[in-house]
């Protein structure tokens, strides 16, 4: 097999597995287990595909020319390759617990609900491997759109109102903002190919830099940074294997992706550092980190407090684009993976408690690490490597953003690195604290003379292997953080 | 390799009368003949040797060519002359695409929403509304444009009433409509006579030429400011806009269709005859016309027209709505009095014809199933007419303009435009409104989708005859989207024709 | 260029003039009047200050109808706007007819042909859909 087949391979087997999705709409059995058989074969393909990168040839392939000079073209770098086998990997995982929460928990529309699954993969490898900022645009309109059928899943007045502020912020910063960032690099730079170093050195300046940047930053309303974030915590609504895989994995990393795409192929890191651009971004990110911490706290519904946590997280990555230092934007390449890890433990975990308890608030899970020691570990986990404790992932992206910062010389910036690390600890640890050294309610509301201890015990197997499975991840993170790291130099190198 | 044979390039000779003399025959055989399964078939014949004449010549004079043919061999300028350059190729081009893939949807759709003796009837106005339109078009001949223009309207009034048999206001809407109709196209008569009376001419090239020296002449500013004002009621310009709504929502589906895919841009083409070949381009831009005229209510039609489509509960009102605001997309790229917005303009003019048919056609395809396309009753549709709902879904992202349909390209084209003259705040008025287009298209999705039906009768999905033509559409609307070698070339070389190769202008912002 | 607005002016333009009220006659009849027979009236003013217009401005001096005499010294009056007016009187009586037709079903469907009244039936239509729609959502 070619790198090329490969690649394509990347978009064909999402793309199959969404129309078989509705072939198959009769047979459930079926048709989870073929789901199940691309999402590994999708995961193969882009491990072929990494272990047979190769720096210096050129893989590209041209799909189709839209216009003379805008063409719809893939190729590989090491920051999509990164991204693509994240997203790969954890849809094997998110495909297993949407069974086991779409199963235990009786809901509706299941072949809607994974096509679109599908849908939304095709679109997220189709960003990871756009060789130039048309055809990212292209899927990341495709992203929105495809992942707005799970979002307003439930049908409810309030899944539809959710889905609505979804569409609403993400469609509007998309083609209000991006669209005209897009069309102007066209205009000045006359191509929109990731190049490294960047297209736009000598072809833009003076204040127009920092505009363009900012209809890019804010144009792309998936990396949520303020005051755009409010898709990230109204999409909640939807089911948690959607939260999970698509809020914490692919729409939200494929917005921070974007960000850094354009900051290190359309900008230049050294371009962002001579013009000092991006210096009011070091600013918008660092408040954002901050506030959305803050917010985080005063939320008791578990999935709302994750979501304000992912909104803080995202800024890191933000962050590490911004400080246009070398250090930092791989910083930011790292968090992706490291974050991406470690929220999708913990939003599997917060399915797995539902599944099993139907609660969805902070206050309601006294007790219940007793209950689901399991879930409760892998919470545990996951939190630890949200804050950046070692011996787990999250550490390594902090340590080279704070390096990326110290490289910037923006104090400041990190600073606000360790006051988050801080506020991660006050709104991650209590929920653990709670579930495992707090004694539950005695007389349960639920009405039985059972004690809820007793009663409740670990979700279905299909919901609670997942998010284990992710928790070790998160552990083996920190030891092969080197490669990841050695893997994503090439993108910076050309600025040392 | 065509020519080589004798009596077909006697025929080729010929194309330009062909294609407007095949519809006009059709149309009295049709009432002669009197029964409505072969008037529609013999319409259909004729859309189809309309789409070929139509191609043959738009690959003739796609290189930048002329055609000139006389009638009756009178030579112009006393004669009426035909005239085929790029640019009403392409428009003639897209007028028989649409007749062509309306036409088997019409029939369905007559069946249920005309009484069987009208039928007939029906497609005799069908076809005369369609040989007005090409005649419109084709004819170098000022004078000749008004009198196809009344045929095309009057017939267009007769269509439009005929939708009285779902809904009695269509009455109301025709006669509005005929009144409006009828005063602009006097009004374009009057400018015509006072071009005639300054230069004794009515041929559209002569006149060009004639008018050149007497630019600042109060009368042939008079005559210009009539014609803009008489196209501009047809063409439904924002605050000329008042017939249009009523008419599309009430007129039978079929013509609806047809209509807001092609009157409205043979309205736009003949305004951009008239403002850049007969009126030099240098002169509409000094009587402020582009500037102070068209580019702000252009802009305004987007807004105003997009934010009135919001609050419609009529489906087809919401779409007419925003035919309104798309049209004020298209007076843009005129207004911009550029190589590259014209080409917006004519590429808008494709694309927005395609897609426009395309969702006109799939509500006319709820109302044949549901009776209604009232925004409310159509709870849950999409799941029990899975295929109409999904080409209303994939029209409406074309209206947003999402990146791989038509719209998409329409808007880039618009906005690349917009940013080459430097105008970012033009650039970002264009995105904004094209947000208004996400909220009137998504509260119909969440209606379609999320609403689960009022009561429980099944509702059958539309039949084959009318997926096929909305589907052809829905596709061609994708396909453009994607690649747009013919009709990005099309688009260019009709702007070429219009404003020159080199335009000063244009070229000095470059 | 500057017109004065003289005597001779003003007779001399005498076919304009007349033309301008005909025309601002019958738009206002067209925009002022309730009913729809006499809307119809208006247009049909209104059209025939065109006529008018044109005919007049063929018109030289002197000039006799057009007939080829072979006298090269004949002059005569310019035939090409009759021709037209012609055609745009066809275009005006079918104006006329349709208009008049629709007219006849309208009076059919609502049993007054006065715009008020029609206006009337037909917002309380909207009215009822409103409402409708408004229960619905």
């Amino acid at each position: 097999m070619s790198v090329q087949t490969a690649l394509i391979l990347t978009l064909v087997i999402p793309f199959v597995a969404a129309i078989l999705n509705m072939v198959l709409r009769n047979h459930d059995n079926m048709r989870d287990g073929m789901t199940f058989l691309a999402s590994v074969l999708l995961f193969g393909t882009v491990v072929f595909l990494v272990s047979n990168y190769n720096n210096n040839a050129n893989q590209a392939i041209m799909l189709l020319s839209v216009m003379p000079g805008l063409t719809i073209s893939l190729n590989l770098e090491p920051l999509g390759l990164l991204f693509a086998m994240i997203a790969s990997g954890l849809w094997i995982i998110t495909h297993i617990f949407g069974v086991g929460y779409m199963r235990g928990n009786n809901e509706e529309h299941h072949t809607r609900f994974f096509t679109s699954f599908c849908v939304a993969i095709f679109a997220t490898m189709g960003i990871a491997f756009s060789a130039n900022m048309f055809t990212l645009f292209i899927f990341y309109e495709l992203l929105t759109v495809s992942t707005y059928p799970l979002v307003a899943h439930k049908q409810t007045p309030e899944a539809k109102l959710g889905a609505r502020t979804y569409m609403g912020i993400l469609m509007g910063t998309s083609i209000g903002f991006l669209l005209v960032a897009v069309v102007w690099t066209w205009q000045v730079a006359g191509t929109l190919d990731f190049v490294q170093g960047g297209i736009l050195d000598g072809k833009i300046a003076g204040a127009m830099v920092p505009i363009l940047l900012a209809l890019y930053v804010f144009g792309i309303g998936k990396a949520a940074i303020m005051p755009f974030h409010r898709w990230l915590p109204a999409a909640m609504v939807a089911p948690t294997p959607v939260s999970a895989l698509l809020h914490a994995v692919a729409v939200v990393k494929a917005g921070v992706f974007t960000m850094l795409k354009v900051g290190i192929y359309i900008f230049g890191i050294d371009f962002l550092s001579q013009t000092g651009a991006s210096e009011w971004l070091v600013w918008l990110a660092s408040a954002s980190i901050l506030i959305a911490s803050l917010i985080a706290m005063t939320k008791d519904n578990l999935k709302a407090r994750l979501a304000y946590s992912t909104v803080s997280q995202l800024s890191y990555i933000t962050l590490g684009m911004a400080l246009a230092t070398s250090m930092g934007a791989l910083g930011g390449g790292m968090q992706i993976a490291m974050h991406a890890m470690g929220k999708i433990t913990l939003f599997m975990c917060a399915g797995a408690i539902y599944v099993a308890t139907h609660k969805t608030k902070i206050s309601e899970m006294t007790g219940l690490g007793r209950a689901m020691p399991f879930t409760f570990i892998a919470f545990l986990i996951g939190s630890l490597s949200i804050i950046g404790i070692p011996p787990l992932g999250g550490s390594w992206s902090k340590w080279l953003l704070m390096v990326g910062a110290a490289d910037a010389n923006q104090k400041f910036a990190i600073a606000v690195l360790m006051i988050s690390s801080l506020l991660n600890v006050a709104y991650m640890l209590p929920i653990v604290g709670r579930g495992f050294f707090l004694k539950a309610p005695v007389a349960a509301p639920v009405g039985a003379a059972v004690s809820p201890t007793s009663r409740f015990a670990e979700a279905p197997l299909l919901c609670v292997l997942p998010p284990v499975l992710t928790a070790i991840g998160t552990i083996l993170l920190f030891f092969y953080a080197g490669q990841i790291e050695a893997f994503l130099l090439p993108i910076v190198s050309a600025q040392q | 390799m065509l020519a080589t044979f004798a009596p077909l390039s006697g025929f080729l000779l010929h194309l330009p009368i062909l294609q407007v003399i095949i519809p006009l025959i059709t149309a009295p055989i049709v009432v002669v003949i009197g029964i409505a399964r072969i008037g529609w078939l013999l319409a259909f014949l004729a859309s189809i040797a309309s789409l070929v004449v139509s191609y043959l010549l738009l690959m003739q004079v796609i290189d930048g060519s002329v055609i000139s043919y006389q009638i009756g061999g009178w030579a112009p300028p006393l004669g009426i002359e035909y005239r085929v350059d790029a640019a009403n190729a392409f428009v003639l081009l897209i007028l028989s695409v649409i007749s062509t893939v309306v036409l088997p949807y019409a029939k369905t759709s007559v069946e249920k929403e005309i009484r069987a003796g009208s039928q007939t009837l029906f497609y005799t106005a069908y076809l005369l509304c369609f040989t007005g339109l090409l005649g419109v078009v084709i004819t170098g001949d000022a004078f000749n444009v008004f009198v196809f223009l009344e045929i095309s309207s009057l017939s267009t009034y007769v269509l439009v009433a005929m939708g009285a048999e779902r809904d009695k206001r269509a009455l109301t809407a025709a006669f509005d409509y005929l009144v409006m109709g009828t005063i602009g196209a006097t009004f374009f008569v009057i400018g015509i006579g006072l071009l005639y009376m300054m230069t004794g001419t009515l041929n559209i090239v002569d006149l060009a030429s004639r008018l050149e020296p007497l630019s600042g002449n109060r009368t042939v500013q008079a005559a210009f400011a009539f014609i803009v004002v008489g196209i501009g009621l047809k063409l439904a310009i924002y605050p000329l806009h008042l017939w249009l709504p009523n008419a599309y929502t009430y007129a039978p589906s079929a013509v609806t269709s047809f209509l807001a895919a092609t009157a409205t841009k043979v309205a736009i083409y003949v305004l951009l005859r008239f403002m850049f070949s007969v009126f030099a381009p240098e002169f509409s831009l000094a009587s402020g016309a582009l500037q102070y005229i068209i580019l702000p209510f252009g802009v305004i039609a987007m807004f105003a027209a997009s934010i009135v489509a919001v609050f419609q509960a009529d489906l087809k009102r919401t779409l007419a709505y925003s035919s309104v605001a798309q049209i004020g997309y298209m007076l843009l790229g005129i207004g911009y009095f550029s190589n590259t917005g014209l080409s917006a303009t004519m590429i808008q003019l494709f694309n927005h014809a395609v897609t426009k048919a395309a969702l006109f056609m799939a509500v006319g395809a709820l109302v044949y199933r549901t009776g209604t396309s009232f925004i409310p009753k159509l709870a849950g549709l999409g799941r029990q007419m899975p295929w109409t709902s999904a080409a209303i879904v994939a029209g409406g992202l074309s209206l947003i303009g999402i990146p791989t349909t038509v719209g998409f390209i329409s808007k880039w084209v618009l906005l690349t435009g917009a940013l080459e003259k430097d105008w970012w705040w033009m650039a970002i008025l264009i995105v904004a409104s094209s947000l208004i287009a996400v909220i009137y298209i998504w509260q119909v999705v969440e209606v379609l989708y999320l609403k689960e039906p009022e009561n429980e009768t099944v509702v059958k999905e539309a039949p084959l005859s009318m997926l096929l033509p909305i589907w052809t559409l829905i596709i061609a609307s994708f396909y453009f989207g994607l690649d747009t070698e013919l009709t990005l070339t099309s688009a260019r070389a009709a702007a070429d024709a219009f404003i020159g190769a080199v335009s000063p202008i244009a070229g000095a912002s470059q | 260029m500057a017109a004065v607005l003289n005597w001779e002016f003003i007779v001399g333009h005498a076919n304009y003039w007349l033309g301008i009220i005909l025309m601002m006659t019958g738009l206002y009849v067209v925009v002022s009047r309730g009913n729809l027979v006499k809307k119809i009236v208006g247009l049909n003013m209104f059209q025939t200050s065109v006529f008018m217009l044109y005919i007049s401005m063929g018109k030289i001096s002197g000039g006799t109808a057009p007939i080829a005499t072979g006298n090269p010294e004949e002059v005569y009056s310019n035939p090409l706007p009759h021709v037209l007016i012609l055609t745009a009187i066809v275009v005006g009586v079918a104006t006329t007819a349709l208009g008049l037709a629709l007219i006849v079903r309208i009076r059919e469907e609502y049993e007054t042909i006065e715009e008020d009244n029609i206006l009337d039936i037909e917002n309380a239509m909207q009215r009822d859909e409103d409402r409708e729609a408004g229960s619905m959502i």
